[in-house]
């Protein structure tokens, strides 16, 4: 008689912990072909509030971390990615049908994206921060800092590849995340949850939610006490992105707008997904014996 | 304590206001030609005096139409002209700044009330410099780090305030020319003149028409200027209400928008500061345009130990500041610039009394006509007061005080808005580490209220998003660029 599997229900990410929802509930996920693969944590109101808080309080001790040890903590995601490489390449082919080929390509393209932005978090000052050449005797020189807590609807069809690369250049600049990963395909982002657990990124950092976005987003865009959002996992919705947009006014969030269908995540993402959430900071003083 | 002070006597210095032709009524600038409007009419008067200047055209609906339509027009010669060719129209604007400098100067003071040596040695002089700056960026915008070959978004629709009519218009209008933009700009509604002065300007430097279009008038026009659907760009100076209003209608849509909102600034004292300097930034800080200032010191946050020494000081060098004519060039405070900011100072100091704080002005006599507020400190105010969290934007200061650095920064950062901050102190590793702490996009440190076309200005959290000045200024009109 074959083997019965043993049937997994996993649970949120939550300041470095993994809680079950507060709600209680959970859904179901199944592969490309609509075969059972797992449950997954149904993340509620509740479990959005207790994320942004978790987020709120890593912010500060995150973005006093050094670029160099930001840097280093994310190429350390990196490598304890490759190192789970068939996992996540299970998880994507489950996930978005394909071949293992193909899969295998999407975590190599998430890996290297990672390597990349952990290049980022010492340079990026210098690429767009400057010294001012004011028309007096001052120091005066501009540079970037994190905006704050950054809510971040993930993709919903690039399971992997799309969420490292909304969730890597929100946090390699010192912003800490609330991440709602794709409904359907949630299980890579359960996964990488795992794998930032045991990668040296502090609790807190980057808070995963598995659930609905068009349930979760309205309390996140509201919440305020979160400074940006990132709208890329309601592309498409453009009704439910202006709603988004509207509450995300209440507080003034940094947005970045849905675009109207997920974008080529293999192309270069350039210095905006970084520059979405950053703050720039001039500072005077005067130049005197 | 506070002795009476005995002000010097000054014989009166009145800059002469022959130098200005302020005409009855003015039309809208729309094409490059002055046109009448199809909506009513509104009043612009001079604060200090409560005469009426001129008569203005309030720009409908369908005027804001036209206008947006003239830049539409417009867009494709200015977008495609060279960047050479573009700069140098804005360098000639700059200079014609330059040469109209005092004209521009005593409008902006007689339609504003700020005194003019402010209007004088800084609005104008400003002006003119964001001008040049800007202009030389025109055929640069390849080297600005903003991608290999930056586009303009189009035409931008442009709405600002009444503390710093020209100099805001500068900073709209400036970087969006330069970056082969046009557009469309809305003054305020009670500072209206100098912006139809500009207009002059742009005739005079032939300015190709529609590259610039100025339509007058109150918060119906600015709405239609903002929501209007083929305006790409949206750039606001103001309040944080509006601001927000304008990101829930912009919503959805494609614009772009940079916010410049408002602010409720620590000034930070130190037990270690140069304590005289740092009086002279905290009346700098506050009092500088009547405190009619998004990024003032309106928060003194000063170190326990020394907070009587400083408050004695402060108070005596309040006793000195000289509140009248705004056109008198030893005037300080001039006036406030309109009946409805002066109702909302005196609800806020009253409030800030009844709420128990204590309230302490200089004897100062106020001209008998005219909108006038003594320049004024809060003593024994606390977190909750609504003096210490609301923007009062008038010559009105609040002051609280510290122990420690930590609390210094929780009490600067206890605020919803994020604009600027102050930091007063001879220790450098100090004040490189307060101002990476304050969560504020401008940080002064031994001084306040500096401004320079270089300098990137703009804030965090509800102060806005967006920065202008800089080459961080750039992006804001640039496609794809978010810094």
């Amino acid at each position: 008689m074959a083997r019965i599997d043993v049937r997994k229900t996993y649970k949120l990410y939550i300041g470095g912990a993994f809680p079950r929802s507060e709600s209680g509930h959970s859904y179901e996920v199944t592969d490309s072909k609509g075969k059972f693969v797992a449950n997954a944590s149904l993340a509620s109101r509740k479990d959005v509030r207790d994320a942004v808080v978790a987020a709120r309080k890593a912010f500060g001790p995150w973005s006093a971390r050094t670029a160099y040890n930001r840097s280093q903590i994310l190429y350390r995601i990196a490598e304890v990615m490759e190192d789970r490489r068939p996992q996540f390449e299970e998880a994507v082919k489950q996930s978005e049908g394909g071949t293992a080929a193909a899969a295998r390509g999407q975590v190599d393209a998430a890996v290297d994206r990672l390597v990349w932005y952990a290049g980022w978090a010492d340079k990026l000052a210098q690429v767009i921060g400057n010294a001012n050449p004011v028309a007096g005797p001052f120091f005066n020189h501009t540079a970037p800092e994190p905006t704050g807590v950054v809510g971040v609807l993930a993709p919903q069809s690039s399971s992997l590849l799309g969420l490292v690369s909304v969730v890597a250049p929100a946090i390699v600049t010192g912003n800490v995340a609330v991440v709602v990963s794709s409904y359907a395909r949630p299980l890579p982002a359960v996964t990488f949850a795992e794998v930032l657990a045991t990668s040296d990124v502090p609790g807190g950092v980057v808070n995963i939610l598995t659930g609905d976005a068009a349930v979760l987003a309205p309390w996140l865009a509201a919440h305020m006490d979160v400074n940006a959002i990132d709208l890329c996992g309601v592309a498409g919705s453009a009704e439910l992105a202006t709603s988004l947009e509207v509450a995300a006014a209440d507080n003034l969030k940094r947005v970045r707008r849905a675009p109207d269908a997920e974008p080529d995540w293999t192309l270069d993402p350039g210095l905006s997904p970084m520059t979405a959430f950053v703050e720039h900071k001039t500072v005077w003083h005067p130049i005197g014996i | 304590m506070a002795k009476k002070s005995t002000p010097f006597e000054y014989a009166p210095a009145p800059e002469s206001r022959s130098i200005v032709d302020i005409k009855p009524s003015y039309g809208l600038f729309v094409d490059g030609e002055f046109v009448d409007g199809r909506g009513s009419s509104f009043k612009t008067v001079n604060p200090a005096t409560e005469e009426t200047l001129a008569e203005i055209a309030e720009a409908s609906e369908a005027d804001v139409d036209l206008a947006v339509r003239a830049a539409r027009r417009a867009f494709r010669g200015w977008s495609r002209m060279s960047g050479r060719e573009r700069a140098k129209y804005l360098f000639r604007i700059a200079r014609i700044i330059q040469e109209r400098g005092r004209e521009l100067a005593v409008l902006e003071s007689i339609d504003n009330g700020k005194p003019i040596k402010e209007s004088r040695d800084v609005d104008v002089p400003v002006v003119a410099a964001h001008f040049f700056y800007y202009a030389g960026w025109a055929d640069k915008l390849e080297h600005a780090g903003l991608g290999p070959d930056p586009q303009p978004l189009g035409v931008a629709g442009q709405v600002i305030p009444w503390n710093f009519p020209l100099l805001m218009l500068a900073w709209k209008v400036a970087p969006a020319l330069a970056c082969g933009n046009t557009v469309v700009l809305k003054p305020a509604e009670t500072t209206p003149l100098t912006a139809l002065l500009f207009a002059e300007i742009c005739q005079q430097a032939d300015l190709p028409p529609g590259v610039v279009n100025i339509v007058t008038g109150a918060g119906g026009t600015g709405q239609a200027v903002v929501s209007h659907p083929d305006v790409d760009k949206v750039a606001f100076t103001g309040s944080t209400a509006v601001g927000k209003a304008i990101a829930r209608a912009i919503a959805g849509s494609d614009k772009k928008a940079t916010l410049e909102l408002g602010g409720k600034a620590a000034n930070i004292v130190f037990d270690d500061a140069a304590i005289d300097q740092a009086v002279e930034g905290i009346v700098g800080g506050i009092f500088f345009n009547q405190g009619h200032v998004c990024c003032a010191g309106s928060r003194l946050l000063v170190q326990e130990s020394v907070a009587d020494e400083l408050l004695a000081k402060l108070k005596r060098r309040m006793g000195t500041l000289r509140v009248g004519d705004p056109l008198d060039k030893n005037t300080d405070i001039g006036a406030i610039n309109s009946r409805e900011q002066l109702d909302r100072i005196r609800e806020l100091s009253d409030i800030g009394e009844a709420e128990g704080a204590e309230r302490w002005a200089p004897p100062c006599d106020l001209p008998a006509s005219g909108f006038w507020f003594p320049p004024t400190i809060f003593t024994g105010v606390t977190q909750a007061h609504r003096i210490a969290r609301e923007e009062v934007f008038g010559p009105v200061l609040s002051v609280l005080t510290f122990r420690t650095p930590a609390e210094a920064v929780e009490k600067a950062n206890n605020t919803p808005y994020g604009l600027s901050a102050g930091v007063w102190t001879e220790k450098g590793s100090r004040i490189l580490h307060m101002a990476s702490q304050l969560r504020a996009g401008v940080v002064w440190a031994n001084t306040f209220n500096k401004f320079d076309p270089a300098s990137p200005f703009g804030g965090y959290k509800e102060s806005g998003y967006g920065r202008e000045g800089g080459r961080q200024g750039l992006a804001a009109y640039l496609k794809g660029a978010d810094a």
